[in-house]
């Protein structure tokens, strides 16, 4: 017997774990002496109550599904990738040479090509740890981690000595070449009439994350690669006995999940800055693994999950913005939904189970 | 006359809507052994967890020598003088012998003195009950049979005068199991009291006084051990008549399927775990292996079954295997038509987060019928597990319940269901009825024998004797990673096959 209803344990317990979240975080907002509605209504309003509020929380979303969807797939089989940082560092190194060094006629052609790119070195730089993790048994946590601190000097390097136009003080690319320039949701949606999403930096990637996760639900529940990769998570003995290669499964499910890290590039180098600069990343690899945490590692929880998170970027600038609340408090509130979510998830299930053990016994 | 030692009156548990205990009734008389025995899901585990304050009972009355005894957790329990052994040990595997039985009952903040107390007590008991185990040796350096005797020692050490025991020798070897029962009579002469659970039928004959039996959480039967048979207490446990004694026809062995020269396998450790294996199975046979664990059964159902590495030759078919490197992966033994049902269930054959339809085409994900383009089939997936649970008899019939929630027996007919449905021209099958119920059992083997009865061959593992002994049409005796000796079974019985078992025989060093 199930202890209790599926509906519960994908909606409710997320829920309610974001609720303390948030309530013990309103408590910090008094401590400084701000009020904590006044507070929450305001990040309400500056993220969601406009369409250019939504436009930077999709924005901030569609990093999101990327990097937690890359956390995910690894984690089907049991490897915790936490490299997506590096993997989309180099992602937007990829990015930025097939933006810079080939002649696209037009924007679609350059996002796919752009996107096969950046998988690709988002995909190479997780290979490494994941032959070491398949061949040596050296620790995916550890060597993953190592990368993204290779990853970020070889970022420096590049952008300083290799990549920065002749006479520019900023250790950034030259602009890309007006061609590969992605069209926002204010291109797409506005009319004639009205406006919509102005200034906000959403762009067609949002889309392409769309279809990422859709993908990966497809990969992770339909195909046999999927079922292979789950069994491997789930019993690396069973999976032994039915045949299923440890090494081949610890390295693909490394590379799709490298790759999906690496196309995060697209959305803040081709879609917002229009040039690779330093620091593009914006810690969104690191978010990832909360994003797929809360979002259950499975691909409908991790869309549910970015717009979240992405919301709390948005609401979090508009924050220290208009009040003395530091933008870091929204740091603070993603740590607080980590903590309930990940580390405490057993404080929140563990009521819960008796309450509907209780409740079928009553009807029983 | 002296009260029972442990008395029940009207015990009843409920969880959710499942009713473990009803008004369960038991009286343990001192200074004997009592059986309980019950299938798999009976109520036995939930009953033993009450006495031992795991569980509270919703209802109820408990005595302990005639005393009304609240027993709110294990404390209260250890205090009343019950010392349970679990069927799972629970021991620090890096502590020591001496380390594990003062743990949770150090006299004070420094060990030094409980750890000198214990070491002297512990002297007393072994010269008092034979119970010998070294004092400093780590756990984990111990046979499974001495871990156990950790386990008693530990209760005898807390005072207890009465024992319980779930499924003690389900994890033993024949010997093993033997040399318990000598230290379970020896304490029960010193006026212990015992509880025995066990879902074994000789046990309960050869060893108990009394015996309970338990089916759907009610105490079904009461009685003296001597004036009851195992065909009554089986009929009693699972509700009906049940066959002990397999029908089956003389075995028609065909061509030979499967021929195995020198096989020899060495472990990472650089010990040698096969020290050349000569075998044959003919289509239409069973070849039994008999042998105490741990003798290199495993390893040679491993290397069959494509997950071990080895040197020698196998030829299925006269088509020779590869035994190392590309090409000796469950996959190709599969393509080469050998099924496999493992030893262990719950760690290889099932996935057991797997729904059952998941587990019913576990290994052959990659066959055209289940997986013909990009996407698997899952329509024609789950119809066919449905049919192949109804064939089983899987219980309950619900394809989308995770594997984990099946009991042991409805486990193994998943595994099995799913093997056969292949239909192989051999098929490995490890321990088929280790941990499942009678009634289950006797489903195993009738499926066993229709195999056989088809044409294919079967290669069956088990360490009961009595099982190789009723399926198998050939029996050889594996010792030390060597054959030693191969029978007819119809030639054979368990004293002959004994001998072989304890490395005394033709085929010896």
């Amino acid at each position: 017997m199930e202890k209790m209803p599926k509906w519960a344990d994908v909606v409710l317990i997320p829920l309610m774990s974001l609720l303390l979240a948030v309530a013990l975080s309103a408590l910090v907002i008094l401590f400084i002496g701000e009020n904590p509605l006044a507070a929450f209504s305001l990040m309400v309003d500056g993220a969601l109550m406009r369409s250019a509020g939504w436009g930077y929380t999709l924005y901030y979303a569609t990093n999101f599904m990327f990097t937690g969807l890359a956390v995910a797939v690894a984690f089907q089989a049991r490897l915790f990738n936490i490299g997506g940082e590096g993997q989309a560092m180099l992602g937007g190194v990829g990015v930025a040479l097939a933006c810079l060094y080939l002649p696209w006629p037009h924007w679609s052609l350059a996002v796919a090509g752009s996107a096969g790119v950046a998988a690709l070195c988002g995909a190479a730089w997780a290979a490494v740890p994941a032959v070491l993790q398949a061949r040596r048994g050296s620790h995916i946590v550890i060597t993953t981690i190592m990368f993204n601190f290779i990853a970020a000097a070889l970022l420096n390097y590049l952008l300083v000595n290799r990549l920065r136009p002749a006479g520019s003080m900023d250790p950034a690319t030259a602009q890309f070449p007006q061609a590969t320039h992605l069209p926002t949701f204010q291109d797409m949606f506005s009319t004639a009439q009205s406006v919509w999403f102005r200034g906000a930096p959403a762009n067609v990637t949002f889309f392409l994350a769309l279809m990422a996760c859709v993908l990966v639900w497809l990969l992770i529940w339909r195909t046999r690669l999927g079922y292979e990769i789950r069994a491997f998570g789930e019993s690396q003995t069973a999976a032994r006995y039915a045949g299923i290669s440890a090494f081949k499964i610890t390295l693909i499910a490394m590379l799709i999940s490298g790759a999906l890290a690496g196309m995060m590039a697209l959305n803040t180098t081709m879609g917002e800055s229009e040039r690779l600069i330093l620091n593009f990343t914006e810690g969104a690899g690191f978010i990832g693994i909360a994003v797929a945490l809360m979002g259950r590692s499975h691909p409908f929880g991790v869309f549910l999950a970015a717009i979240l998170f992405g919301f709390l970027y948005q609401g979090g600038a508009e924050l220290a913005l208009w009040t003395t609340i530091p933008r870091e408090l929204i740091v603070v509130i993603q740590a607080l939904v980590i903590l309930f979510t990940g580390a405490l998830d057993h404080m929140v299930r563990a009521p819960l189970e008796r309450l509907f053990l209780a409740l079928s016994r009553g009807r029983g | 006359m002296k009260p029972p030692a442990i008395e029940l009156r009207g015990i009843c548990k409920a969880f959710g809507p499942v009713q473990a205990n009803r008004d369960i009734s038991l009286a343990v008389q001192a200074g004997t052994i009592h059986g309980i025995i019950g299938e798999n899901g009976a109520g036995k585990s939930t009953l033993m967890s009450i006495l031992y304050g795991f569980y509270r009972a919703d209802k109820g009355e408990i005595r302990i020598h005639g005393k009304p005894c609240a027993i709110g957790d294990s404390q209260a329990a250890i205090r009343a003088g019950i010392g349970m052994v679990f069927q799972h040990f629970k021991l620090v595997e890096n502590f020591s012998v001496l380390e594990n039985i003062v743990l949770g009952a150090e006299d004070g903040r420094l060990l030094r003195s409980s750890l000198a107390r214990a070491r002297r007590e512990l002297r007393q008991l072994e010269q008092e009950y034979g119970l010998s185990v070294n004092p400093d040796a780590p756990i984990e350096s111990l046979s499974v049979g001495h871990q156990q005797r950790v386990e008693i020692l530990k209760a005898l050490y807390r005072r207890a005068d009465i024992l319980i025991l779930d499924e003690p020798t389900g994890v033993l070897t024949p010997a093993e199991a033997d040399q318990l029962f000598r230290i379970l009579d020896r304490l029960r002469s010193e006026g212990k009291s015992i509880v025995l659970i066990t879902h074994k039928l000789r046990e309960i004959i050869d060893y108990t006084q009394t015996v309970s039996v338990m089916r759907q959480g009610r105490m079904v039967a009461t009685l003296p051990t001597a004036e009851t048979n195992p065909e009554q207490l089986a009929e009693q446990m699972v509700g009906r008549k049940v066959l002990l004694r397999l029908e089956k026809k003389p075995a028609t062995a065909g061509p030979v399927v499967l021929e195995v020269e020198d096989l020899r396998v060495v472990d990472d450790k650089g010990v040698e775990r096969l020290k050349g294996i000569d075998l044959k199975v003919h289509a239409g046979e069973i070849l039994g292996i008999a042998g105490v664990a741990g003798n290199g059964q495993s390893e040679l159902l491993q290397v069959l079954g494509g997950y071990a590495s080895a040197t020698g030759s196998v030829r299925m078919n006269g088509v020779s295997l590869p035994l190392s490197g590309a090409g000796a992966d469950g996959q190709a033994r599969r393509g080469a038509g050998i099924a496999h049902v493992p030893e262990d269930r719950q760690r290889e054959g099932l996935v057991m987060n797997f729904t059952a339809w998941e587990n019913t085409i576990f290994g052959y994900q990659r066959a055209p019928d289940i997986c013909p383009g990009p996407l698997m089939n899952n329509g024609v997936i789950i119809r066919a597990a449905q049919q192949m649970m109804q064939h089983f008899d899987v219980r309950p019939l619900n394809h989308g319940l995770s594997a984990r929630h099946f009991s042991g027996g409805n486990q193994q007919k998943i595994a099995l269901a799913r093997e056969l449905d292949r239909s192989p021209e051999l098929l490995l099958v490890g321990q088929p009825t280790r941990g499942v119920d009678i009634g289950a059992i006797e489903f195993i083997h009738q499926r066993l024998i229709a195999l056989r009865d088809q044409g294919k061959g079967i290669l069956l593992v088990s360490v009961e004797l009595e099982e190789i002994l009723s399926l198998a049409d050939r029996v050889v005796v594996m010792f030390d990673g060597r054959i030693m000796g191969e029978r007819l079974t119809a030639q054979t019985n368990e004293q002959d096959l004994g001998l072989l078992m304890a490395g005394v025989g033709e085929g010896g060093p």
